[in-house]
């Protein structure tokens, strides 16, 4: 089947079965950045961006279910060559080992944010309970929420210098 | 500790102490870390395998006729083809071989049986399904203790009345060996005398490590040069290459194995599988590149497993609280093949540690491995070869010990350290012991959570039947294999390598014969050649993994890089210094002995205002030598470990319970942990939180558990539990620092420390909140089923 996926702002078209997973479509795509874990959807290393608001697990859609929604995938979050907060936060804070959970981590911390702009440690921690990670026992995953929920508060061009 | 400067950019001179970020981020935040399934080759054929539903039976027929019409199927193979090959069995780490695909018989559920090449992913796994196998289901043998009774099944028929193995005589036909260290005699005539007595049997039951990147291979045999490359999620890559020459004949040049980014390893993808040698088979029979990615089932259900030790213990005491002799007794279910990954000398790993950080004068320890109808594996998860078991049994143990002479644990434990004084320490059971401060260590632990006042909170709730525990675990590791007189695997030595070359601009490449799984090699191997060269942390790119430009290693597992590899990298690191100061002495016209190493530059002595950056000499090595001196400034350094390393920690945990459900809530868990130097406290940091969490998984809810058919009970993440954000604990982490006395940086190794020391610390607590209830013991994982039951039994009112 031909579709037509909304990627990060970029349109591809792409030929797949109907059986086609979306993370195997997206992959595919040449988008190596979501990845897969578990089959199962427990793992949440899949997770993307569904129309900007949605924390999906992308091994729970099929491609074709996706069609006319855009979908927005770890290489869509730095944006004009600057890496969104979240990216930053984790960076600073040791928020990621092995790395193979990061993007869907990501991705769901930025969801929660949408949502909840200003979340306790415990809502962060629910927010993220559908995304595993063997590596960091997510403490220093929780920190880097906390100081990417600051930095997107702040008005912008306010963190120019610190 | 508690990193408040872990915003240092990676930038400049960073050596030894600095919490600097890592270097390898930068790509993974942004989706483009480089993992296996992320390589694609041009014309690459996908594998699917065929599992076994049964535990143990017979193959009457494979036919795999209407699996090569599905459309895009190229092949399917038997170990009938392989057998043609060579490859129908492999041998594996511990002596003992292994079937690649099931030849004749299955020996566990999932077992692979056949493997099905095909253009896409999906012509693959339907292809698989349409492999017809015949089975006759035949008695299978679950629980270890019943694998060498009389009656029992034999399961390795192809060794069948051949009885002696790898590591000694074997008693039945489902036996693999025995093995022991230690006096008997003396020991049992030291207990036989002790005024006090314990006895206890305790499970550490079978789990697996799980990383979240499944395992996998993509073969590439390339016709034209004959060259093979395996791109491979190994820890271990060298060891790869070699053992791949061993079993396939193509010399070891003509093989190249690229361990990719790897998405979390502890111990899994040490081993070598039969997706990985089909993988290699297909691609050199079809002339194409062959990926195969497991699914999560077949993670869980056949790559190797770890732990599944059935531990008896008996310790001896004075009245008032001295040890003197322990014994211990146990049982190892290795599953269908003993694939366990020790190093060779040591079946049973460094089990013998087991007499932990306490001053015990005798000691026995003996293990018997069988085989059962569960895959194979035994491999060290997050663990430095069977330590875990060891130190969970003993920090296990000496809460036993302490509720039977009715002392606090803590004082218990501080009887019984062995002392500053007393390193090198010989234990009872064979090994010198490099540095520790036990007793140390255990104090700034019991300070920081408030011990005192935590007992007495313990006994006013009590008074009030509510229930709260405090569990100690004081636990010493043993790591960094190893020095070559002792250990080897396959008879490879188990040295490690570093290569170092400065680039006439004053940046460098550094290589390792390690390959991390994101443990940070590329930051810390920087910041060791940051701090020994005075080069900008910034201009040291570090790279692992590929076979053709690594130096030979034996990659990374156990704890053993910064140990071995990390010392390579000093001892490389100081070479070149050595070097660059013959090239200084020629810059500044003086002798090479006026010259010192000073603020991470060459001064002359006395002379501040005379002296040259590395930078400098970097550029002179390629443009303005001394006459005679060799160009360059590079060096390749392979270091032999004088000794092991003993890191050690003090750990304590506090849980709250509902006596109405069971639910064990981890209220505080203090982590104190002594690695010796420390490279980059924020790793430090981000390890031991890391390590906690897989200890706290296996203590409450991890289990690879069976069926009485062998049905294989948690093959995916559904039924094999990982904690969450939500149920995962706050750690609250902290230091002291011992240097190893042998190591060139005084380093000791800390990926595993957490996990090896907390499981026991999580039960203590457990147990201590029961313990005036009369109980004394419970097996790991401590769900909130067992405890509700332990609560009934002892008559506890559910309000």
């Amino acid at each position: 089947m031909e579709i037509t996926l909304n990627i990060n702002g970029s349109v591809k078209k792409l030929s797949v079965e109907p059986r086609t997973l979306l993370v195997h479509a997206i992959r595919d795509a040449g988008l190596t950045g979501t990845h897969i874990g578990c089959d199962s959807s427990s793992c949440g290393v899949c997770t993307v961006v569904l129309d900007g608001k949605t924390a999906v697990k992308s091994c729970t859609m099929f491609a074709v279910q996706a069609e006319g929604h855009t979908i927005t995938t770890i290489e869509g979050m730095a944006q004009g060559g600057k890496l969104h907060p979240l990216q930053q936060a984790f960076y600073d804070h040791h928020g990621l080992q092995c790395g193979y959970c990061t993007p869907g981590m990501i991705l769901s911390a930025h969801v929660l944010l949408e949502h909840n702009p200003n979340p306790s440690e415990e809502e962060i921690r629910f927010g993220l309970s559908g995304n595993l990670c063997r590596c960091t026992g997510y403490q220093n995953i929780v920190r880097a929420v906390q100081q990417a929920a600051q930095m997107l508060q702040q008005p912008v061009g306010s963190a120019a210098d610190d | 500790m508690s990193v408040e400067s872990s915003n240092l950019e990676p930038k400049g001179v960073q050596g030894l102490g600095k919490a600097i970020k890592r270097k390898e981020d930068p790509r993974f935040i942004v989706g483009k870390g480089n993992y296996l399934d992320d390589i694609n080759l041009p014309g690459m054929l996908y594998m699917a395998l065929v599992h076994s539903p049964y535990a143990h039976a017979k193959i009457l027929s494979i036919d795999t006729s209407q699996a090569l019409k599905i459309p895009g199927v190229k092949a399917v193979i038997t170990s009938k083809e392989l057998a043609g090959a060579g490859l129908a069995w492999i041998p594996t780490l511990a002596g003992d071989k292994q079937m690649v695909l099931a030849d004749g018989k299955v020996l566990f559920q999932h077992q692979e049986v056949a493997a099905v090449y095909a253009e896409t992913r999906q012509a693959a796994a339907d292809g698989a399904a349409q492999v017809q196998v015949e089975y006759e289901p035949l008695p299978v043998v679950v629980d270890p203790f019943q694998a060498t009774a009389e009656n029992a099944p034999v399961l390795r028929e192809d060794i069948q009345g051949k009885m002696s193995g790898a590591h000694g005589p074997r008693r039945h036909n489902n036996h693999i060996w025995n093995w022991g260290v230690g006096s008997k005699d003396e020991t049992e005539k030291a207990l036989v005398h002790s005024e006090v007595r314990i006895k206890q049997h305790m499970v550490y039951p079978r789990s697996h490590p799980a990383p979240l990147e499944p395992c996998g291979c993509i073969g590439d045999m390339n016709k034209a040069t004959g060259r093979l490359t395996v791109y491979m999620t190994t820890q271990a890559p060298h060891a790869i290459r070699t053992v791949l020459s061993l079993v396939t004949s193509i010399p070891e040049n003509n093989i190249r194995v690229i361990s990719p980014d790897i998405g979390g390893g502890f111990g899994n993808k040490v081993p070598v599988y039969p997706g990985y040698v089909c993988a290699i088979v297909g691609s050199i029979v079809l002339g194409a590149p062959v990926k195969w990615v497991e699914t999560r089932t077949e993670n869980l259900t056949t790559t190797g497993f770890a732990r599944d030790y059935h531990m008896d213990i008996e310790i001896g005491a004075t009245k008032d609280g001295k040890v003197t002799a322990m014994k211990v007794y146990t049982l190892a279910d290795h599953g269908a093949f003993d694939a366990a990954a020790d190093p060779s000398k040591y079946p049973a790993g460094l089990f013998s540690i087991c007499t932990g950080a306490y001053d015990f004068q005798k000691a026995y320890a003996e293990v018997d491995a069988v085989y059962t109808n569960k895959a194979p594996g035994g491999i060290a998860y997050r663990c430095s070869f069977r330590v875990t078991e060891a130190s969970y049994l003993i920090e296990r143990s000496m809460d036993v010990l302490a509720h039977q002479l009715k002392m606090d644990p803590a004082e218990l434990r501080l009887k019984n350290f062995i002392q500053p004084s007393q390193f090198p320490y010989p234990s009872a059971l064979g090994w010198t012991y490099d540095s520790g401060d036990y007793e140390k260590t255990l104090k700034v632990a019991l300070d920081k959570i408030g011990y005192a006042e935590l007992r007495r909170e313990q006994a006013e709730k009590r008074a009030r039947g509510e229930l709260m525990g405090i569990g100690i675990s004081t636990f010493t590791e043993i790591v960094g294999a190893g020095p070559s007189k002792d250990f080897d695997i396959l008879g490879i030595k188990m040295f490690d390598g570093a290569e170092i070359r400065v680039h006439p601009s004053g940046s460098a490449i550094v290589r390792a014969g390690t390959r991390h799984q994101g443990q940070g090699h590329e930051t810390t191997w920087a910041q060791i050649v940051s701090e020994e060269l005075g080069l900008d942390v910034d201009k040291i790119i570090v790279e692992e993994g590929d076979t053709d430009t690594a130096p030979y290693g034996l990659g990374t597992y156990a704890s053993r890089s910064t140990p071995t590899a990390g010392g390579a990298m000093v001892l490389g690191a100081r070479r070149i210094r050595e070097k660059a100061k013959k090239i200084a002495a020629h810059l500044l016209e003086v002798g090479e002995a006026d010259l010192e190493w000073t603020d991470k530059k060459f001064m002359v002595k006395g002379v501040p205002s005379r002296s040259v950056t590395m930078n400098e000499v970097a550029f002179a090595a390629y443009t303005n030598l001394p006459p005679g001196l060799e160009p360059g400034l590079e060096t390749t350094y392979y270091y032999d470990p004088p000794n092991l390393t003993f890191p050690h920690g003090a750990y304590i945990c506090v849980v709250d319970i509902d006596r109405g459900t069971g639910q064990v809530s981890v209220r505080r868990f203090v982590a104190i942990d002594d690695c010796g130097t420390i490279i980059n406290p924020m790793i430090v940091e981000g390890q031991i939180h890391g390590g906690l969490t897989e200890g706290f998984a296996i203590a409450f809810m991890q289990e690879i558990a069976f069926d009485e058919q062998g049905n294989h009970l948690a093959s995916n993440f559904t039924d094999y539990l990982l904690p969450t954000s939500l149920e995962t604990p706050r750690w609250e982490t902290g230091h002291t620092v011992t240097p190893s006395p042998h190591h060139p940086i005084g380093a000791k190794g800390v990926g595993e420390s957490p996990t090896v020391g907390s499981p026991a610390a999580f039960v203590n607590a457990v147990v201590d909140a029961l313990a005036h209830l009369g109980v004394r013991h419970i097996d790991m994982p401590i769900t909130r089923e067992k405890v509700w039951k332990v609560l009934r039994q002892a008559g506890v009112d559910s309000f």
